[in-house]
C-alpha cells in the first residue's frame, strides 16, 4: 500500500452523551482514497465515532466533544466550536444503516445535495444524478424511471439510492454507518461491490458488526470496545495476526 | 382430561372477555351513532320541506316562507375564509417552531401546557377577548375581519395540536439523511417537514374549521347581526385593481345565528326555517370533515417511510 496519504487524523477524541462518556481518547489516522472499517461489539461506540466526523452529535442537546478530527488538506479540526456543522457536512457524507430515501422522486431523492447547495440549473442538476448514479452502480435500473418516488425500489435499490445522493455532491470522506445490516446477502454483495469501487474516489469510513464484511472491504481496521480504540492497523494483519489478545478474541468469535 | 380439552376450556374462558368488550364497545358506539342520526334525521324531516333554490337565494324576512339563509350561507363561508387565512400560517409556524426549533426546556413545556390549556378556553371567552381587542382597541368593528380573526384564535390550538402531531410522525432517519446532506434547519422545514406533514396538518386545520363554522357564542359577542338583509361586497370587481378587500369590513351573519334567530321566534313555520338551516349546517360540517378524509387519503398515498 505505497502512496498513503492521511485524509484525517483523529485526535485524542473523546466524547459524552451528557455525563456518559462514549469514546475515550481515541486517536487514529484516516487515509486517503483507502476504506477503513470501524469494528466491535454492540455499543463499543463504533457508531458514535463514526458521527462524530459529520457532527451528527449537534443535532441532539447535550452532547459533548473533545479532542480533534483534523481533516487534510487543509487542517482544519472538524470539531472545533468555530467550524458549522453544516460546512461540515457539506464536506463528508454520510450513509445510514437503514436506508432513508426522501418521500420524493428518484431524481430528487440524488439532486437534493446539490440544490441545498442552491444549484438549480437543470443541465447540471441532470449530468450529476446520472454521474451519482452510475457511479452507485443504480443508473441503469433506475435511468427510465427517474420520476418515479423512490419507494418503489428495492431495500438494496433504495441503499444504493442513498449512496448516489451522498455522492452527487462530491464529498471528501463517505461515512457508511452499518450500510448493509437491514439488506438480503444479495443486495449487501451489491453494497459491498460499489464500496470497492468507490474508494478510487473518496474516502471510505464504515461501521460494521459484521467482520467478513470489514475483511473484505477494508484496507484498514479500527477494533473498538467499551469506547476505546483497542487496535489499529491494517486489515490484513488485524485478522490474521493481531496483536492483542482481546481482538483476536473478537474476531475468532470467542466473545462479541 | 387430556392436554388439548384443557387448553380449549382455557381459551374458551378467556375468550369470554372479548365477547364481552365486543358488545359494550358496539353499544358505546351506537349511542353515539344513533343521537346523530336521531337528530339528523328529526331536523330533515321538520327542515326538508322548506329546502329548495329560493331558501339558498333568499335574504331572511318577516315572513318565514319567503325568508331563506342568502346572507347566513354567503357570511359563514366568508368568516371561514378569513379564518383560515389567518388561523394556518400562525398555527402551522408555532407548530414547526415548537416542534424543531424550540429548545426543550421549561419555557417550552410552559407553552405547551398553555396551548393544551387554550384548546378546552369556553368559546365564549375567546368572544369577550375579541369584542375588547379586535372590536374597540383595534377599531375592526362587527366585522367578517373581527369574526375571522376570533374563530382563528378559537381554533389555533387545534391547527398547532395537528401540525406538532404531523411532525412528529416523520421519522427521525428522514431528518438526519437532510442534515447529513448538509441542510439548513430552514431547508429541512421547508423541503421536508412541510410537505410531509401537510396530509395531517390539512386534517386538522379542516376539523378545526368544522368546529369554527358551528361556533355560535363568540360570533354574537361580538356582534354578528341577526337579521341581514344584505350581501357583503364582493371580492371581484369588473374594474382594476379587480381584487377588494371592502368584505372583510362589513357587517355579517352566519348560519348558527341565523338559526337562533329563527328558533327564538314563535311561529312554527320560523322554526322548520332553522330545522332547514341546521341541516344545510350539518351537511356543510359533514363535507368539510369528508373532505378532511379524502385529502389525508390522497396525500398520504405519496408518503411512505
Amino acid at each position: 500500500m505505497v502512496n498513503t496519504q492521511t485524509k484525517a487524523e483523529v485526535k485524542s477524541l473523546s466524547f459524552y452523551y451528557g455525563d456518559f462518556n462514549a469514546l475515550k481518547n481515541i486517536s487514529m489516522p484516516v487515509y486517503d482514497k483507502r476504506v477503513t472499517a470501524l469494528i466491535g461489539p454492540s455499543g463499543c461506540g463504533k457508531s458514535t465515532f463514526l458521527r462524530s466526523f459529520n457532527r451528527m452529535h449537534d443535532l441532539y442537546p447535550g452532547n459533548r466533544y473533545e479532542g480533534e478530527i483534523r481533516l487534510y488538506p487543509d487542517d482544519v479540526n472538524v470539531l472545533a466550536a468555530g467550524v458549522d456543522p453544516i460546512e461540515v457536512r457539506m464536506r463528508i457524507s454520510m450513509v445510514f444503516q437503514k436506508p432513508n430515501p426522501f418521500p420524493k422522486s428518484i431524481y430528487e431523492n440524488v439532486a437534493y445535495g446539490l440544490r441545498v447547495r442552491g444549484e438549480s440549473r437543470r443541465v447540471t442538476l441532470n449530468d450529476k444524478v446520472e454521474e451519482a448514479l452510475r457511479s452507485a452502480a443504480l443508473w441503469e435500473e433506475v435511468k427510465d424511471r427517474l420520476q418515479e418516488p423512490a419507494f418503489n425500489l428495492s431495500g438494496g435499490q433504495q441503499q444504493r439510492l442513498c449512496i448516489a445522493r451522498a455522492l452527487a455532491t462530491d464529498p471528501e470522506i463517505l461515512l457508511f454507518d452499518e450500510p448493509t445490516s437491514a439488506l438480503d446477502p444479495i443486495a449487501t454483495a451489491s453494497i459491498e461491490e460499489l464500496i470497492h469501487d468507490l474508494k478510487t474516489k473518496v474516502t471510505i469510513v464504515i461501521v460494521t458488526h459484521n467482520m467478513q464484511q470489514a475483511a473484505r472491504v477494508s484496507d484498514y481496521t479500527a477494533y473498538m470496545y467499551l469506547g476505546e480504540l483497542i487496535e489499529y492497523g491494517v486489515t490484513d494483519e488485524i485478522f490474521i495476526k493481531p496483536r492483542k489478545k482481546q481482538t483476536e478474541d473478537y474476531i475468532t468469535g470467542r466473545f462479541g | 382430561m387430556n392436554r388439548i380439552d384443557e387448553i380449549r376450556v382455557l381459551i374458551a374462558r378467556r375468550k369470554r372477555w372479548d365477547t364481552a368488550f365486543l358488545v359494550c364497545g358496539v353499544i358505546a358506539l351506537m349511542i353515539g351513532i344513533l343521537t346523530f342520526v336521531t337528530l339528523f334525521v328529526d331536523m330533515a324531516i321538520d327542515g326538508l320541506p322548506r329546502l329548495s333554490w329560493d331558501f339558498f337565494t333568499s335574504f331572511p324576512s318577516r315572513r318565514p316562507e319567503q325568508a331563506g339563509i342568502l346572507s347566513a350561507w354567503v357570511g359563514s363561508t366568508l368568516v371561514m375564509v378569513a379564518t383560515a387565512f389567518f388561523a394556518v400560517p400562525l398555527g402551522v409556524a408555532a407548530g414547526i417552531y415548537l416542534e424543531e426549533y424550540a429548545a426543550k426546556n421549561w419555557v417550552t413545556d410552559v407553552i405547551e401546557i398553555n396551548i393544551t390549556n387554550l384548546a378546552g378556553v369556553p368559546s365564549i371567552i375567546y368572544g369577550l377577548l375579541a369584542l375588547g381587542l379586535f372590536v374597540y382597541t383595534f377599531g375592526l368593528g362587527q366585522s367578517i375581519l373581527s369574526a375571522g380573526l376570533t374563530l382563528a384564535l378559537l381554533i389555533l390550538p387545534v391547527v398547532i395540536v395537528a401540525t406538532r402531531e404531523a411532525i412528529r410522525s416523520i421519522p427521525q432517519g428522514i431528518r438526519e439523511g437532510a442534515y447529513a446532506l448538509g441542510a439548513t434547519q430552514w431547508q429541512l422545514c421547508r423541503d421536508h417537514v412541510v410537505p410531509y406533514s401537510m396530509p395531517g396538518i390539512l386534517t386538522g386545520v379542516i376539523i378545526g374549521m368544522a368546529r369554527a363554522i358551528g361556533e355560535t357564542a363568540p360570533i354574537i359577542t361580538i356582534g354578528a347581526l341577526t337579521f341581514i338583509a344584505f350581501l357583503p361586497p364582493p371580492p371581484v370587481q369588473p374594474e382594476p385593481p379587480f381584487i377588494s378587500f371592502e368584505w372583510l369590513f362589513s357587517p355579517f351573519t352566519v348560519m348558527p345565528i341565523q338559526m337562533f334567530n329563527w328558533t327564538s321566534r314563535p311561529e312554527a313555520a320560523f322554526h322548520q326555517n332553522a330545522a332547514a338551516a341546521g341541516f344545510v349546517l350539518v351537511l356543510m360540517t359533514l363535507a368539510m370533515n369528508g373532505l378532511a378524509i379524502w385529502l389525508r387519503y390522497r396525500l398520504r398515498k405519496k408518503i411512505k417511510w
